[in-house]
């Protein structure tokens, strides 16, 4: 079964995205994904741009409203998902415990729906 | 009454808890099965000795206080729930023996029943630990689930159906008979162990899978020991974790960065600790009856030596592994036996033995990948060290591992 595995960074971590190339974070999260990789269990991931970059759309009684910035208010802002092929939630929580990710910020661990995904929904 | 003595009533009603708790829910539990229920009323009672005491004064027999009013929630629970008949027996138990006097009153010490049910084989064997740590030293589901990583709401659910299968599974509060024993022995010995939460921990910075419960788990190694004292597994499982307790102020240097045992400071190891290690591994050997915690511990003493000879003797550590590898033949056995080779002999014969070890076995486990990084990289064949690094950078969890290996791998 898959899971994601969604990774809220605080601002500082999405700072360090720049730092150099020989930096022992980015280091750590390169042996982290060669791990999921070599581990058999890696199925895909993303990153996202900062949050600054996100804007949020609702409509309200038919009209746009727009806003800039993330969806919640909050200091650890949704950064990126790895989603993994694992026997079980078990195995997810492992796995997240190893994420560079989990611990400064936060990694939420949530099973994929494929069935609501077969039904036409993508919410 | 004034304050500090009303701090004084509230550290007295802490320490009667702690020590009593787990002798109470046994005691109540034992005739009933009820732990969940016993659970309960035995806290509706500290509440109670919360508001009493600090205005009455503490009483002469704190525990025997807490068992009788214990015993009266009892009997209301059971009341209020209004339980089906099969439970009266119960029921008139506990209204007998309600009646006798509090402060004289003294019950027999079931908690080692306790053990048995908690680690019984009906019971799921992820729930062991939990279930131990709760009935015997009444941690809450929230405490727990966070050592366990998982949810308090799961960890609650999961708890309470362990609980009612206790209840109504038919599992007996007996001490197992001698043909059972040595297995269900083994039960209870690695749910405390599993508290410790201590993996295989040595050189080249191998991960430890803290649960972050090791004083518990000292302190449930020290009450089963207390009630078997002539087990000799049982003091091995306590000297094992007493030498790794001696050792918890080295291993990480005041910044915070890991320091693996190789390069530990003696001086930083605590004498008391690994005198008192030292004393239950020489007992637990005179009962001559020889496993795998005496022989992990006794690895531990090997290590420990160093405080006075400011060496490690390899050699020996090598077949101490080997004598284990026939008892407990797991990765973490092998794992080690390699490290400790590689020590006594020179790292490629180390390699050597870490290439037996199926790969497919040690995709996810974090010493393998440490090691062999370590003895690569002493071997000079770079290239495969960095890998080696990579892996076990990835696979670590704690982060003064990561950062310690980052380090190493350059």
């Amino acid at each position: 079964m898959q899971f994601a595995l969604m990774i809220y960074h605080s601002p500082e971590e999405f700072d360090k995205r720049k730092n150099d190339y020989n930096d022992p974070y980015l280091g750590a999260w390169r042996a982290y994904y060669k791990a999921l990789v070599e581990a058999g269990v890696y199925v895909g991931s993303d990153a996202l741009e900062v949050p600054e970059t996100a804007t949020t759309v609702r409509l309200k009684e038919g009209k746009r409203r727009v806003q800039d910035g993330p969806f919640a208010d909050t200091k650890e802002q949704l950064a990126g998902f790895i989603v993994l092929e694992l026997p079980s939630v078990d195995a997810a929580i492992e796995w997240a415990a190893r994420c560079p990710g989990a611990s400064s910020g936060a990694v939420e661990v949530r099973p994929l729906a494929p069935e609501a995904k077969r039904k036409g929904f993508t919410g | 009454m004034s304050g500090s003595n009303q701090e004084d009533t509230h550290r007295t009603i802490e320490r009667v808890a702690r020590e009593s708790y787990g002798r109470l829910v046994a005691y109540l539990s034992s005739h009933t099965h009820d732990v969940a229920r016993a659970e309960d009323a035995l806290s509706e009672a500290l509440v109670a000795a919360l508001k009493t005491w600090p205005r009455d004064g503490v009483p002469e027999n704190p525990e025997g206080w807490l068992l009788t009013a214990a015993r009266h929630s009892f009997i209301d629970l059971v009341r209020h729930q209004r339980v089906a008949e099969a439970s009266e027996p119960t029921l008139l138990l506990l209204r007998n023996n309600a009646t006798e006097e509090p402060l004289s009153m003294t019950f027999p010490d079931e908690r080692l029943k306790l053990l048995f049910v908690c680690t019984h084989p009906a019971i799921d064997a992820s729930m062991h630990t939990p279930l131990m740590l709760q009935t015997v030293l009444g941690l809450d589901a929230a405490r727990i689930a966070q050592a366990f990583l998982i949810s308090p709401t799961t960890m609650g659910q999961r708890l309470v159906r362990a609980k009612t299968k206790i209840r109504d599974g038919g599992i007996q509060f007996e001490v197992p008979r001698e043909r059972e024993l040595p297995q269900r022995l083994d039960a209870v010995l690695e749910a405390i162990y599993a508290a410790y939460g201590i993996g295989w921990d040595d050189m080249a910075g191998a991960d430890r899978r803290g649960q972050d419960l090791t004083e518990e788990a000292t302190w449930l190694a020290r009450v089963l020991l207390e009630l078997m004292p002539d087990e000799a597994e049982v003091r091995g499982l306590l000297a094992l974790m007493l030498f790794c307790e001696a050792r918890r102020p080295a291993r990480r240097t005041t910044d915070g960065r890991y320091v693996p045992l190789s390069e530990q400071d003696p001086r930083q190891w605590s004498a008391p600790l690994l005198e008192e290690a030292e004393r239950h591994l020489v007992q637990a050997s005179k009962l001559a009856h020889t496993g795998r915690f005496q022989l992990e511990a006794a690895i531990q003493s090997v290590h420990a030596e160093r405080a006075r000879s400011g060496r490690t003797e390899w050699a020996a550590i090598v077949l101490l592994y080997q004598q284990l590898m026939r008892i407990l033949p797991t990765i973490g056995t092998h794992t080690g036996h390699a490290a400790a080779l590689a020590e006594a002999k020179d790292p490629a014969v180390g390699l050597a033995a870490l290439d037996e070890i199926d790969l497919g076995s040690v995709k996810d486990y974090q010493p393998y990948w440490a090691v062999r990084a370590h003895l690569l990289q002493r071997l000079g064949r770079s290239r495969e060290a960095l890998e080696a690094f990579d892996r076990a950078i990835g696979l670590a969890e704690d982060p003064a591992v990561r950062q310690f290996l980052l380090q190493k791998r350059g």
